[in-house]
């Protein structure tokens, strides 16, 4: 059976979005996102280590017995963030200035788990690193316009310290769209967090309505 | 596969433990010297920014003393020398904040007037307390040039604790922290100021 990659990037990007629509990794998405690059960042480790890690299981799955797959699985997951957390530090130190705090956060994260034992334990190896890829780039579409909502209501900018993550290349990104100090402070409190996420699951639902498509009810625990 | 015998399982799971396990001691192998390198090399940007190159021609990571705080506590202090007479001093400082401990490097001079502070760790909400990094925010700037008598004790205090200082839109743990850790950092000073002094 050939896999279908169109199917395995609209599945992550949209239809089956990690955050949108499997609701799974929300202690990142509501901790991290109190920027639109904050959200970038913490979206492009977790982007790596769902990669890598969907990579190995899916080499490994042969010898990955069913009973204790799951501690197998967060061993692994939990190896590659401390493996990208090291070599970041020692070889791409200026990144890892800034990135180095989301990192150790990605472990708490559910969605490389949740991929891992839906996608990767049952694939082959190209297609489940491709799943990784496209749940990534979801994870990380999803969270930067969490962050930016956010941002944009509570601090008036938007990329704000965009140059710190991307490189001075990307200055250009930072805007002011509101006068200094004139931010709602809720916005980028926690409860920021729950309001900017389930404006946007309200916008993805109504968008899916409109197609015709059925809701999954069950998408809290679907997987 | 569910008739495998349980030890089967055991072995599984103990080979991936013990091959992660290795996989992650040899990176740590090859990546131990490169951090510890990486770490020095934060420590000299650091210390450039809170002690002027104009006021020293030494090296102040080698004319590094040890003084104990009153904890009892050895403390490295960074010294700029110049023709033989300290100049300023620099030694880290810690605050507690909303994250956990916040590390600074606080850089005084001969006379006790702050040369410079920077957060060298911290672990901040990112976009509430991490403003006192100086790349997101000036706030860590505005303590140059101040000392223990000016502002008087009484104003070494955030805005909401009826001293002087700004704390940040929803973050005001993070600022206490930061000048209650100058502040003590300010007064170990003025207690060991003859023991930072000697040149050896």
């Amino acid at each position: 059976m050939s896999a279908d990659y169109g199917r395995i990037f609209k599945d992550g990007l949209w239809e089956n979005n990690g955050v949108l629509c499997q609701m799974l990794g929300m202690c990142p998405t509501m901790a991290m996102t109190t920027s639109a690059t904050n959200g970038l960042g913490m979206g492009l480790a977790t982007l790596v280590v769902m990669a890598t890690s969907n990579l190995l299981i899916a080499s490994l799955r042969g010898y990955i017995t069913q009973q204790v797959r799951i501690p197998v699985f967060i061993l692994i997951i939990a190896a590659m963030v401390t493996l990208v957390d090291l070599t970041m530090n020692a070889w791409m130190h200026e990144l890892y200035k800034v990135l180095g705090l989301f990192i150790p956060l990605i472990v708490s994260n559910c969605l490389p788990l949740g991929r891992a034992e839906v996608f990767a334990a049952r694939e082959p190896v190209l297609p489940s690193f491709c799943d990784g890829l496209a749940m990534g780039l979801g994870f990380t579409a999803a969270l930067t316009v969490i962050g930016a909502m956010r941002e944009i209501v509570g601090s008036g900018t938007l990329f704000a310290d965009a140059s710190l993550l991307l490189g001075p290349a990307f200055k250009f990104m930072e805007m002011r769209l509101l006068p200094q100090d004139t931010g709602i402070l809720v916005a980028v409190l926690p409860p920021g967090g729950f309001l900017a996420t389930g404006l946007l699951l309200v916008v993805k639902r109504m968008l899916d309505i409109r197609a015709g498509k059925p809701i999954a009810m069950a998408g809290a625990h679907s997987v | 596969m569910s008739e495998q015998r349980p030890i089967t399982h055991a072995v599984v799971l103990g080979a991936f433990c013990l091959g992660f396990g290795v996989l992650l001691a040899a990176t740590d192998l090859v990546t131990h010297d490169e951090i510890d390198l990486r770490k020095v090399e934060d420590l000299q940007n650091s210390l450039v920014q809170v002690i002027p190159q104009s006021i020293h021609d030494n090296n102040p990571v080698k004319d590094a003393v040890q003084v104990k705080n009153d904890e009892g506590k050895e403390v490295t202090v960074y010294r700029a020398i110049k023709d033989g007479k300290v100049t300023g001093v620099a030694y880290a400082i810690e605050g507690s904040g909303y994250g956990g401990p916040i590390s600074l490097l606080l850089g005084v001079d001969a006379e006790g007037k702050i040369l410079g502070v920077r957060a060298t760790a911290f672990k901040e909400t990112p976009g509430l307390g991490d403003k006192i990094d100086p790349a997101k925010s000036d706030w860590i700037t505005r303590f140059t040039g101040l000392s223990l008598g000016n502002p008087v004790a009484d104003k070494w205090k955030v805005k909401k604790d009826g001293g002087q200082f700004d704390q940040f839109s929803g973050a005001t743990i993070t600022p206490r922290g930061v000048v209650a850790a100058i502040k003590g950092g300010l007064e170990f000073y003025t207690a060991h100021k003859s023991e930072f002094m000697e040149v050896r």
